[in-house]
């Protein structure tokens, strides 16, 4: 890409030395690698409780009858789960991690254009944590609503729910400000001769993402004032005793947390996109093709949210539009898969950690996309809507999606970021752990929701035990693959071999600074004259 | 998925022609695409492939790979919209049955007024019903039938099926709606029509294994109204407070944010069922129960009463 690698003599960004020290170097620097840090420090320690919350749902929900704990706790885990695991996790995940991390050094920039304001929405999501994490500490208890907290039973729980929407509006406002500095670094900042078309697609994806983030999200905002509005002025919006309509809330919450769900598959999209063709040594199938399909999934992302309502009572035009407009919307991520495979097509593939991450992620964005079309299909939605076959559908794609693509990032980067290799034997050995458990605790939840067993059901009848108890059976594998692959990292991190500054032989400009990156990157901005996947 | 069960209501076949139709085009297309890369990761591994072939797209494949999925997306939608589309449409001599639904249980009203806590219909003749929510979201659904349908309040409703065969079919609510949602499941009994026909006219059978004990009436009527979901009558705690002992006993209730004690006689048993929130005992959440004014009348409440005083 760039003709003139640049060689840094200065310090790396982990070593550098500031005004502050210790800790305070981390929390108020505002250089975007040690913040894309600080974000995944974060999450991968509300990921451990999230996963560990997962863990004894499963425990709870392997026989019939009480088990591990009682209805109340259970509810109040499952809301925890989807608050930590949606709010905290996946919206920020890719985006806040490698987003700050990479786009700068992705398009040839010193930093993202705003530093503070970057700084200032880690603030943000740290503040935003705490008040979520706080309803579980005071007031009437742990909300138990779960995470889409519809109206009217979120109006009349004793529980503390308030805290929890409010943490969510913090958040959202963490997201958009990190969406909007992306959009204005890619706009303002590329390196000289670097085009649109000359930029790599995992910035791309952020681009298309930032989108989202700053049109969506501002419903939630909205929608949180009106619950204010109609808890302390008695205005009716939502509560059908005071004449407000539920199924308003439902549209309200849907409208963002519909493309909430792109925020968080795009950027996946971007890191496999950008996995795949350094691993194959072979530029990407269709680069414009797979641009467009993000941008196309970004823009129809908007106006499929009528799909998590088919069984509210909506109309037939709607449910024929928005039945229609969701099949639509599964024809750009198609085309991603197979502009993806066909560029492993004659490539020379170097299988690597991140390379098996990536096809994995293929596999599982495949089952979750077609279930994803058995949902959106009408007469068939009817019977599934609010079973376990959504849960399965939407841990495919939201945790197999995102999940998979943050770890084969993390691995594809890991030299790059700690400036050490993991240990590669761990590492297959954790994928494998991680892939099998997958499988086996999801794949059950399809058969569940089939038989007809609805989600968020503390307890069931006999005829589902089969399918349960093999499902927290995987739910075991699960958490020791993910025990692994967190081990191997940290462990790595701290004490792996030094690694060079380009061990996968990427084109990308990421590959042209040192590993570690010094604290701006470049010394000099480089010049781009090639396309971001010019192997030739 | 089954297709001996594809009489079991009329909606079956809809649902399984739309799933059977994306199942197998799924099979086809995540085996195919899955061998297609294991092929690729082997055929082209660097040891056999050492330098790879810089190809960088073709039009005509990319044109190829989005009218094909267009096409058949759309014929899937067409199934679910076909296979839909009845479910808004029921006959206009369907039966039409009433159904309640409040924290954590159901009760389903008959033309003849008849009231009953699990769903008995009659085998191959419409049934329509309708749905009231009482308190906040619930969703009736039955699996063996592929229907579902949220019950919102302050909002109408209906779902209609015909069931084809007789049988005993659970019947979930399938939407959150709180602490015991999990256990607000009941049944849908399906009789042939003479059967039924029977049944609905009889309207004693319920109780005539217990019509004689002091307190069946009461009894019945809080088992109507799912009053068991939350109040057991063996001194148990759930949701609320037991049953037994209660008439005649002391309470310590919480009156508008202050602490009294207080003898449960007729007055306090009214007020708890027509104001919950009035006296909330000690130990227990205030705004989890409705008002029953509307439900249970004043023959009601001096059954319950009755009832009551038999598990003192």
């Amino acid at each position: 890409m760039s003709e003139n690698p640049t060689r840094s003599i200065e310090p790396s960004y982990l070593k550098y030395k500031g005004r502050y020290g210790g800790i305070f170097a981390w929390i108020f620097s505002t250089d975007h690698k040690r913040i894309g840090l600080l974000y995944l420090w974060s999450i991968m320690t509300f990921f451990i409780v999230g996963a560990i919350l997962g863990l004894l749902m499963k425990m709870e929900l392997i026989s019939p009858g009480k088990n591990i704990m009682g209805p109340q706790t259970y509810n109040g885990f499952f809301t925890l789960h989807g608050i930590i695991m949606i709010f905290l996790i996946v919206i920020p995940g890719l985006p806040a991690v490698f987003g700050n991390f990479f786009l700068p050094i992705m398009i040839g920039a010193k930093d993202v254009a705003f530093p503070r304001l970057n700084l200032t929405s880690w603030w943000l999501y740290m503040f935003g944590a705490l008040v979520v994490l706080t309803s579980q500490f005071t007031g009437g208890g742990p909300p138990d609503t779960g995470w889409t907290f519809y109206a009217p039973y979120s109006f009349q729980t004793p529980t503390n729910m308030l805290p929890a929407v409010t943490g969510a509006f913090i958040l959202g406002f963490s997201s958009i400000l990190t969406g909007l500095n992306f959009i204005v670094t890619i706009h303002r900042m590329r390196a000289p001769g670097m085009g649109w078309f000359k930029m790599p697609l995992f910035p791309w994806s952020l681009y298309a993402t930032g989108w989202i983030q700053l049109i969506a999200t501002p419903i939630v905002g909205v929608t949180l004032l009106m619950i204010i509005a109609e808890r302390t002025l008695n205005i009716g919006f939502f509560d059908p005793s005071l004449g407000g309509d539920p199924i308003l809330y439902q549209h309200l919450f849907w409208i963002y947390s519909h493309p909430a769900v792109y925020i968080m598959i795009l950027p996946a999209m971007g890191a496999i996109s950008e996995i795949i063709p350094t691993f194959a040594r072979k530029t990407i199938f269709g680069y414009k093709a797979i641009i467009a399909s993000t941008v196309a999934i970004a823009f129809v992302g908007y106006f499929v949210w009528g799909h998590h309502m088919f069984t509210s009572g909506m109309s037939g035009v709607a449910l024929y539009t928005f039945s229609i407009l969701t099949f639509l919307v599964a024809i750009p991520s198609a085309i991603k898969v197979f502009n993806w495979v066909s560029t492993m097509h004659k490539a020379s593939i170097n299988l690597q950690t991140p390379f098996y991450w990536a096809v994995s992620f293929i596999f599982v964005f495949m089952i979750g996309g077609f279930s994803g079309l058995v949902l959106g299909a009408l007469a068939t939605n009817v019977h599934l809507h609010d079973t376990h076959f959504v849960v399965a559908h939407f841990h495919f794609i939201v945790f197999g999606g995102t999940g998979f693509a943050f770890l084969g990032a993390m691995h594809y980067w890991f030299p790059k970021v700690f400036g050490r290799k993991y240990d590669a034997g761990w590492a297959n050995i954790g994928w494998l752990t991680f892939f099998i458990g997958f499988i086996t605790l999801y794949g059950p939840m399809f058969y569940l929701g089939i038989a007809g067993m609805p989600r968020r059901y503390y307890d069931y009848v006999e005829v589902f035990h089969g399918g349960n108890i093999i499902s927290s059976f995987g739910s075991i594998i699960l958490i020791a693959g993910i025990a692994i692959v967190i081990t191997n990292l940290v462990k790595s991190a701290i004490s792996g071999e030094k690694a060079d500054q380009n061990p996968w032989g990427g084109i990308t400009l990421e590959w042209k600074v040192p590993s570690p990156p010094p604290l701006e990157n470049f010394d000099e901005i480089p010049h781009v004259t090639r396309g971001p996947y010019d192997y030739s | 998925m089954i297709s001996e069960t594809r009489d079991i209501s009329n909606f079956v076949a809809g649902y399984e022609s739309t799933f059977m139709l994306i199942f197998w085009v799924a099979v086809f297309f995540i085996v195919g695409i899955s061998l297609t890369m294991i092929w690729f990761i082997y055929r082209y591994n660097k040891k056999r492939n050492p330098v790879a072939t810089q190809i960088k797209g073709s039009v005509t494949l990319e044109i190829i790979w989005t009218v094909i999925p267009v096409a058949l997306v759309l014929v899937m939608f067409n199934f679910g919209w076909t296979g839909w589309k009845p479910m808004q449409e029921p006959p206009e001599d369907a039966m039409v049955v009433k159904s309640y639904a409040r924290m954590w249980s159901w009760m389903f009203e008959y033309e003849n007024g008849r009231l009953t806590d699990t769903l008995f219909v009659p085998q191959n003749r419409p049934v329509r019903v309708d749905l009231i929510a009482q308190d906040v979201l619930h969703s009736l659904y039955i699996p063996a039938f592929r229907i579902k349908q949220d019950m919102v309040p302050g909002r109408e409703g209906f779902l209609w099926f015909e069931a084809g065969q007789p049988g005993v079919y659970d019947l979930f609510c399938a939407e959150y709606c709180g602490l015991q949602h999990a256990y607000m499941t009941t049944a849908v009994v399906v009789m042939p029509e003479y059967d039924f026909e029977e049944w609905l006219a009889d309207t004693t059978q319920v109780l005539v294994a217990d019509a004689e004990r002091p307190g069946a009436a009461g009894m019945q009527i809080l088992r109507m109204n799912g009053c068991n979901a939350c109040h057991s009558s063996d001194g148990t705690a759930l949701v609320g407070p037991t049953f037994r002992g209660l008439y005649g006993s002391t309470v310590t209730v919480i009156t508008d944010g202050t602490e009294r004690e207080i003898v449960a006689d007729d007055d306090y048993i009214r007020r708890s069922i027509y104001e919950p929130d009035a006296d909330i005992v000690k130990g227990y959440s205030r705004g989890l129960m409705l008002s029953y004014r509307n439900l249970i009348d004043e023959q009601g409440i001096q059954d319950i009463i009755e009832y009551l005083k038999t598990i003192q």
